[in-house]
């Protein structure tokens, strides 16, 4: 019972920390909270939605229940949803921050953009649920008694490869370098002559991207509706701030552990209150620990 | 014709007032106080509940129900409520303004779980019903009902706008706009930002839990749909819209938002076709998101934001 809610715990803690990545460079680059992030999550679903029904489902390739098709729809998905993220902040963030808005003032707009993107989707889709693929699986026994999905490992497999580029990326490209300078110290970063302006759009555009890929995983298990994003807000800020802000291995391992502690608490309390868990232990890390597992002492 | 736009103009005009209290209570945390809470709602809800379970009409399969008057309900609901927040205050005041936002925002997720969740004292997704409305043997036409609803309403929040205004004025009330301000000049000089914070915490989410209490009554049943996240973002969009920092703005924030939510139902009803009810409501809540946003960007004070106010000594 419990190797069975750990391994599902981390199949969708690698969901959750795709999205937290996003969730944890906004609070450290932009510093803000994004409340509108989950909204990317839910936009990359859709948008791999309208690809996967001109192009289809792809046919089932081994045990995975998708063909290439998906995986393309995934990518267009990405970036689109990253470009979406950039538009945003153009039409809404980037004027708050020429008027130094207040940086709560962020958060009250975060609040109207997700609103409305959110009921976006609600207008072109309604509230019905969609499936990329109605094919069947077999669930795999792994262990005696825990049994996966392969399309399941292939999303933790996948995810793992994705944040490895994303870290390289970050260690080794110049954005990269400029983005860990940016989270380090702005003030700083500027002064240094690093293109702040370019900084923050590869940072929307980054985290757009990881948050449709977040929503197309969350998607395939099983199904896409329009609070497939906003179901996990609170999974995405538990496991952003558990991992401390700004560091990428900090937002993956977060991620893991809110879906571990989700999947197991599951197993003790009414399942009618999983949704209150990852506050729980957000409030937990709020209180023991506010600058997260991987923040420095500010 | 008449006595139908008339009764709509009532029952309109009352659930302005209730949103209008709430967010006088979020202006005394944001405007007044600078505390970001963003679970708003989970207070209204504690507030209807604790009305709801003490005051409904007994029935067999749940644990409350008393059957209590509704004088008694609107006092416990205020008093449960200032007590969960002052517990709930207690663990997250501390927290920076953002940080503030999202614990809040789980502790009103979480109400609404336990709303749904715990049915012998909630009545589930089946909400509770048959709650007694004050004096309606009296006034026992649904229209008469309502406008006497509306006139104690009225009187209600006539009384909290002029105690609010009072407090704000007084040597509390300064101090905290001081901690808003600036908060190390405030503790510097000896107060203490924490517990003033607490103080106007509980206080202004008391409000929040006499208008759940106000809106049970006054609706005559409880349900847990009725305190979705939504909730939360319209009574910050009214507080904005209208002018943070003015209790007049809220009040004035209020009528507006719910203008323009209530005008585009009906827009919406005539134009969408029952078959998209979904698509219908969706619309409306777009609109709300883009008030918000454009007012953040056009007009960051509000339609009457707060008068700046170097001290009453200076100038003239």
């Amino acid at each position: 019972m419990i190797a069975q809610a750990l391994a599902d715990g981390l199949l969708t803690g690698a969901i959750i920390a795709l999205g937290a990545i996003g969730v944890s460079f906004t609070l450290q680059i932009m510093r803000f909270a994004n409340f509108a992030h989950s909204e990317l999550l839910t936009w990359g679903a859709y948008i791999a939605l309208v690809f996967v029904s001109f192009a289809g489902p792809g046919t089932p390739t081994g045990p995975l229940s998708f063909g290439w098709q998906l995986l393309a729809a995934a990518a267009a998905a990405a970036v689109l949803t990253g470009l979406l993220a950039w538009l945003v902040d153009r039409l809404v963030f980037r004027r708050l921050r020429r008027q130094c808005a207040h940086p709560l003032t962020m958060v009250f707009a975060a609040f109207g953009a997700a609103l409305v993107m959110r009921h976006v989707v609600v207008l072109f889709w309604g509230h019905e649920s969609y499936f990329y693929t109605r094919e069947l699986q077999m669930a795999l026994e792994l262990l005696p008694g825990v049994r996966v999905l392969p399309d399941q490992i292939f999303i933790l497999l996948l995810a793992i490869a994705i944040v490895a580029a994303l870290h390289a990326f970050l260690t080794y490209s110049r954005t990269g370098m400029a983005m860990r300078a940016m989270a380090e110290s702005p003030a700083l970063a500027q002064t240094c002559g690093i293109e702040v302006d370019a900084v923050i759009r590869w940072t929307w555009i980054l985290s757009g991207a990881l948050a449709a890929l977040a929503g197309v995983f969350a998607g395939l298990t099983p199904q896409i509706h329009p609070e497939i994003g906003f179901n996990l807000l609170l999974a995405l800020f538990a496991a952003a701030i558990l991992g401390g802000t700004g560091s990428l291995i900090g937002a993956v391992v977060g991620g893991l552990l809110v879906g571990m502690a989700e999947n197991l608490a599951l197993l003790w309390i009414n399942p009618g209150y999983k949704q209150a868990m990852p506050f729980l232990l957000l409030l937990l890390i709020l209180l023991v620990r506010p600058q997260g597992l991987f923040g420095g002492k500010k | 014709m008449f006595t139908g736009i008339a009764s709509y103009l009532v029952f309109f005009a009352c659930v302005v007032l209730i949103l209008g209290i709430i967010t006088l209570g979020l202006n005394l945390q944001w405007g007044f106080t600078g505390l970001f809470n963003a679970g708003i709602v989970g207070f209204y809800a504690i507030g209807a509940y604790t009305h709801a379970i003490l005051t409904a009409a007994p029935q067999p399969q749940y644990l409350g129900n008393f059957g209590l008057p509704w004088g008694v309900g609107v006092l416990a609901a205020m008093a449960v409520t200032a007590l969960a927040a002052w517990l709930i205050g207690l663990v997250t005041i501390r927290l920076r303004g953002d940080y503030l936002a999202i614990a809040t925002f789980g502790i009103a997720v979480s109400i609404q779980l336990v709303t749904l969740n715990w049915e012998p004292l909630t009545g589930g997704s089946q909400g509770l019903s048959r709650i007694p409305k004050p004096l309606a043997g009296v006034f026992d036409s649904p229209l008469a009902f309502n406008l006497w609803f509306l006139c104690l309403l009225g009187a209600l929040t006539a009384v909290i706008y002029a105690a609010l205004e009072r407090i704000l004025r007084s040597p509390w009330g300064r101090v905290l706009r001081a901690i808003r301000e600036d908060e190390t000049a405030a503790v510097a000089l000896g107060k203490s930002a924490r517990r003033f914070r607490l103080e106007a915490f509980v206080l202004g989410s008391t409000l929040m839990g006499l208008a759940g209490a106000l809106y049970v009554s006054f609706i005559g049943f409880v349900s847990p749909f009725d305190f979705l996240p939504i909730v939360t973002f319209q009574v910050w969009a009214m507080l904005i819209v209208g002018g943070s920092g003015n209790n007049r703005g809220a009040l004035l924030g209020a009528l507006v938002v719910w203008a323009i939510w209530a005008a585009s139902g009906v827009v919406v009803s005539k134009l969408v076709p029952p078959s998209h009810a979904a698509q219908g409501a969706a619309i409306q809540v777009i609109l709300i998101g883009l008030v918000l946003v454009l007012v953040l960007l056009y007009r960051p004070r509000g339609l009457i934001g707060e008068k700046a106010v170097v001290s009453r000594h200076a100038g003239d």
